[in-house]
């Protein structure tokens, strides 16, 4: 499915980082902010611009967890599943979750409506398990909270869509 | 009615945002409105006590008293009790400066984390910030790198390589273009020392930044952050823009005629850009695949040119150093531990925080005096220090004095300081396999042992607990870890053996075949 690209903004992007050495980072997070993720149909101009090929630059967009290369669902909800919130619950929190939003780790659910990805560490260990909904930091989480958030934050949103 | 405004302090540290601080800042905004109070509101640091986090202090004329952990549902509580004027409250711990957590510490490097406006360089330079800058720039190249090395200041990250040896060899390094880099991707789980430097003082890392290259000769700097910390990001930027505005970074820093500016880079996710010549790579645009050593950054590093390279914690240390000269820092710690560790409790424990302690203290007093057990309250069966990649110890073990030398006797690294900690509910077995999951997961690819044997740890460790053979299994997986730890190119797939084998050391009885453990 190919996605129609705003390329004024594109090339907005690629000329605001035309004189960053190594820039290529900083273009991939500029895209993704745009568009949620990186569109395929960026990776041609981005490879062109930076003197790069094609592969060099899907090589770099695979190798980094934080980049997709597909969108995700409306809201993305990141879940620590690293030691310090392993040492505080987060095992049965994740599977909890996952039973509420209908989807597994790593995937997107029916209506579209979340995204689930596990996230190593979100710098908050003294005070897990720990998630992001969006943009929006959340810590001593527990399973109820959890059903709140995702009614107040994501079900609004579905009405919306 | 013209009575001065009471002065409240709610953090803006991102784990009090998690934790509600800027709904509590919006309630006490609008109740001190609602009953006519003129407040001025602070969004200040983190005193590093997430357990009492949000954390709010009121300005009284017996300095700062401490609520927390206030949410917004406590607000109008916290109002008629008369928190404006200090008064008490269930929530109240009393002057924030006498807390027992706090009192017990020796602060050097987050001696003003949690008292000022982090944002603010007025208040930075109230609080004695930019004085390490101030002296350096009366001193050579050569004397600065003189006090780094006679400090004894070691690496922060985890390596524990001597700062100045590394600054030494980049000033004599021969070269028209160098960097000094900060190495910001704390991927560590149970660590978040670095991203409190950021968010809670950022100038302090910007000052230590700009002695590393004024002593090595370094014109650019970059600070490569992870991106799972915006909010570190968001205070690098604005700080990074207001010492500029202010001449403390630029074309000539205070008419030194020194240039240095420092750009901000996100990393993207992967926790092999914390080792330095993957980050050097990702900072190139790269894939982050390990580079092999030698030659070492300080000769060719970004960009092919001499590059120091330090941890967040390591150059946040350098500007006391320079204020208060070499022999302060020294005298703190012990052996060739020296100065002080930003120690982050974190996991099952009762009393989670910041911890900034002299080398020397024993395991034993961070984990009862300050950490206050276990937050489960049930037994504390074991504890993991320096991260994922860091070992296991069990209760025998806590006697050990925080001290490298002291950590790698028993088999184990002080790393980065992070100390997680498990209750007598934990899997020894799944923690194992995780570390080995995790490895999997993260390897860079570049070398058979890491990309390929942790993949087969899992396997190995999974046939184990199906009774498939299991001592056959046991003997393949410390094989297996031996290869790794000898075979691989960098810590990841070298250390990852080190959780796995005391797990396996340790806690014997956690790997018996499932069958048998269901049946007992």
């Amino acid at each position: 499915m190919d996605q129609i690209i705003d390329l004024t903004r594109l090339d907005e992007i690629l000329a605001e980082h035309a004189s960053t050495p190594g820039g290529l980072l900083p273009i991939l997070h500029a895209v993704q902010k745009t568009w949620g993720h990186v569109p395929p149909a960026t990776v041609p101009a981005i490879a062109a611009r930076l003197n790069l090929s094609r592969a060099e630059v899907h090589g770099v967009i695979t190798y980094y967890h934080h980049f997709r290369d597909k969108p995700g669902g409306k809201t993305l909800i990141q879940m620590c599943r690293a030691e310090a919130c392993q040492a505080r619950g987060c095992d049965a929190l994740i599977a909890h979750a996952t039973k509420t939003v209908g989807c597994g780790l790593h995937e997107t659910n029916g209506d579209g409506s979340v995204t689930l990805e596990p996230v190593y560490c979100l710098g908050h260990c003294a005070t897990g398990p720990n998630i992001q909904v969006g943009e929006k930091l959340y810590g001593r989480m527990t399973p109820s909270r959890f059903d709140e958030i995702v009614m107040q934050s994501v079900r609004p949103g579905l009405e919306f869509a | 009615m013209n009575q001065p405004a009471a002065v409240v302090f709610v953090p803006r540290d991102s784990t009090a945002l998690s934790l509600g601080a800027d709904e509590v800042a919006a309630a006490i905004v609008s109740t001190a409105a609602q009953r006519g109070i003129a407040i001025r509101l602070v969004r200040n640091g983190s005193r590093g006590m997430c357990f009492l986090e949000p954390l709010i202090e009121v300005e009284t004329a017996q300095g700062r008293v401490a609520y927390g952990p206030v949410g917004a549902a406590d607000v109008a509580g916290l109002f008629d009790a008369g928190f404006l004027q200090g008064q008490a409250h269930r929530l109240c711990h009393g002057p924030t400066e006498a807390i027992a957590y706090l009192e017990k510490q020796t602060r050097l490097t987050f001696a003003r984390a949690g008292k000022t406006d982090p944002l603010s360089l007025d208040d930075y330079l109230a609080h004695s910030g930019y004085a390490g800058l101030l002296r350096a720039l009366t001193l050579s190249p050569e004397a600065i790198v003189a006090e780094v090395l006679d400090s004894g200041l070691r690496g922060r990250g985890g390596a524990a390589f001597p700062a100045g040896i590394k600054w030494q060899t980049v000033l004599a390094a021969k070269a028209s273009q160098k960097y000094v880099v900060c190495n910001a991707d704390e991927g560590d789980s149970g660590t978040f020392s670095d991203r409190m430097v950021m968010e809670n003082d950022p100038f302090l890392l910007i000052e230590g930044m700009t002695i590393a290259a004024i002593a090595t000769g370094a014109s650019r700097g970059y600070i490569y952050v992870r991106s799972e910390y915006p909010h570190a990001i968001t205070a690098l930027h604005a700080a990074i823009a207001a010492a500029r505005k202010a001449r403390y970074l630029g074309a000539d820093i205070q008419g030194s005629g020194h240039a240095f500016e420092i750009e901000v880079r996100m990393g993207a996710g992967s926790y092999v850009c914390g080792e330095e010549t993957a980050m050097l790579e990702s900072l190139e645009g790269k894939r982050g695949i390990v580079r092999a050593k030698p030659p070492v950054p300080a000769l060719v590093g970004l960009f092919g040119a001499p590059t120091v390279i330090n941890n967040v914690i390591t150059l946040a240390s350098v500007p006391v150093i320079l204020e208060r000269g070499f022999a302060a820092y020294k005298r703190e710690g012990v052996d060739r531990s020296r100065g002080t560790l930003p120690v982050q409790l974190a996991g099952n424990v009762k009393q989670g925080g910041l911890v900034e302690v002299p080398f020397g203290i024993s395991l034993r007093t961070l984990l009862l005096d300050f950490g206050g057990g276990t937050a489960s309250g049930r037994p504390m069966r074991a504890v993991q220090v320096g991260g994922p990649l860091g070992a296991y110890l069990d209760s025998s073990q806590f006697d050990t004095p925080l001290d490298y030398e002291a950590f790698a006797a028993i088999g184990a690294v002080l790393g980065h300081g992070g100390i997680v900690v498990f209750d007598d509910s934990v899997d020894m077995a799944r923690q194992a396999r995780y570390a080995m999951e995790f490895c999997a997961i993260e390897s860079c690819g570049k070398c058979t042992p890491c990309r390929i044997g942790s993949t087969r740890g899992v396997e190995v460790i999974d046939r184990m607990q199906k009774g498939d053979r299991p001592l056959e299994q046991e003997n393949l997986l410390r094989e297996l870890c031996d290869t790794m730890v000898y075979g691989s190119l960098c810590a990841m797939g070298a250390m990852t053996p080190y959780p796995v084998l005391s797990a396996l050391d340790k806690f014997p009885e956690d790997f018996a075949p499932r069958p048998m453990r269901d049946a007992a």
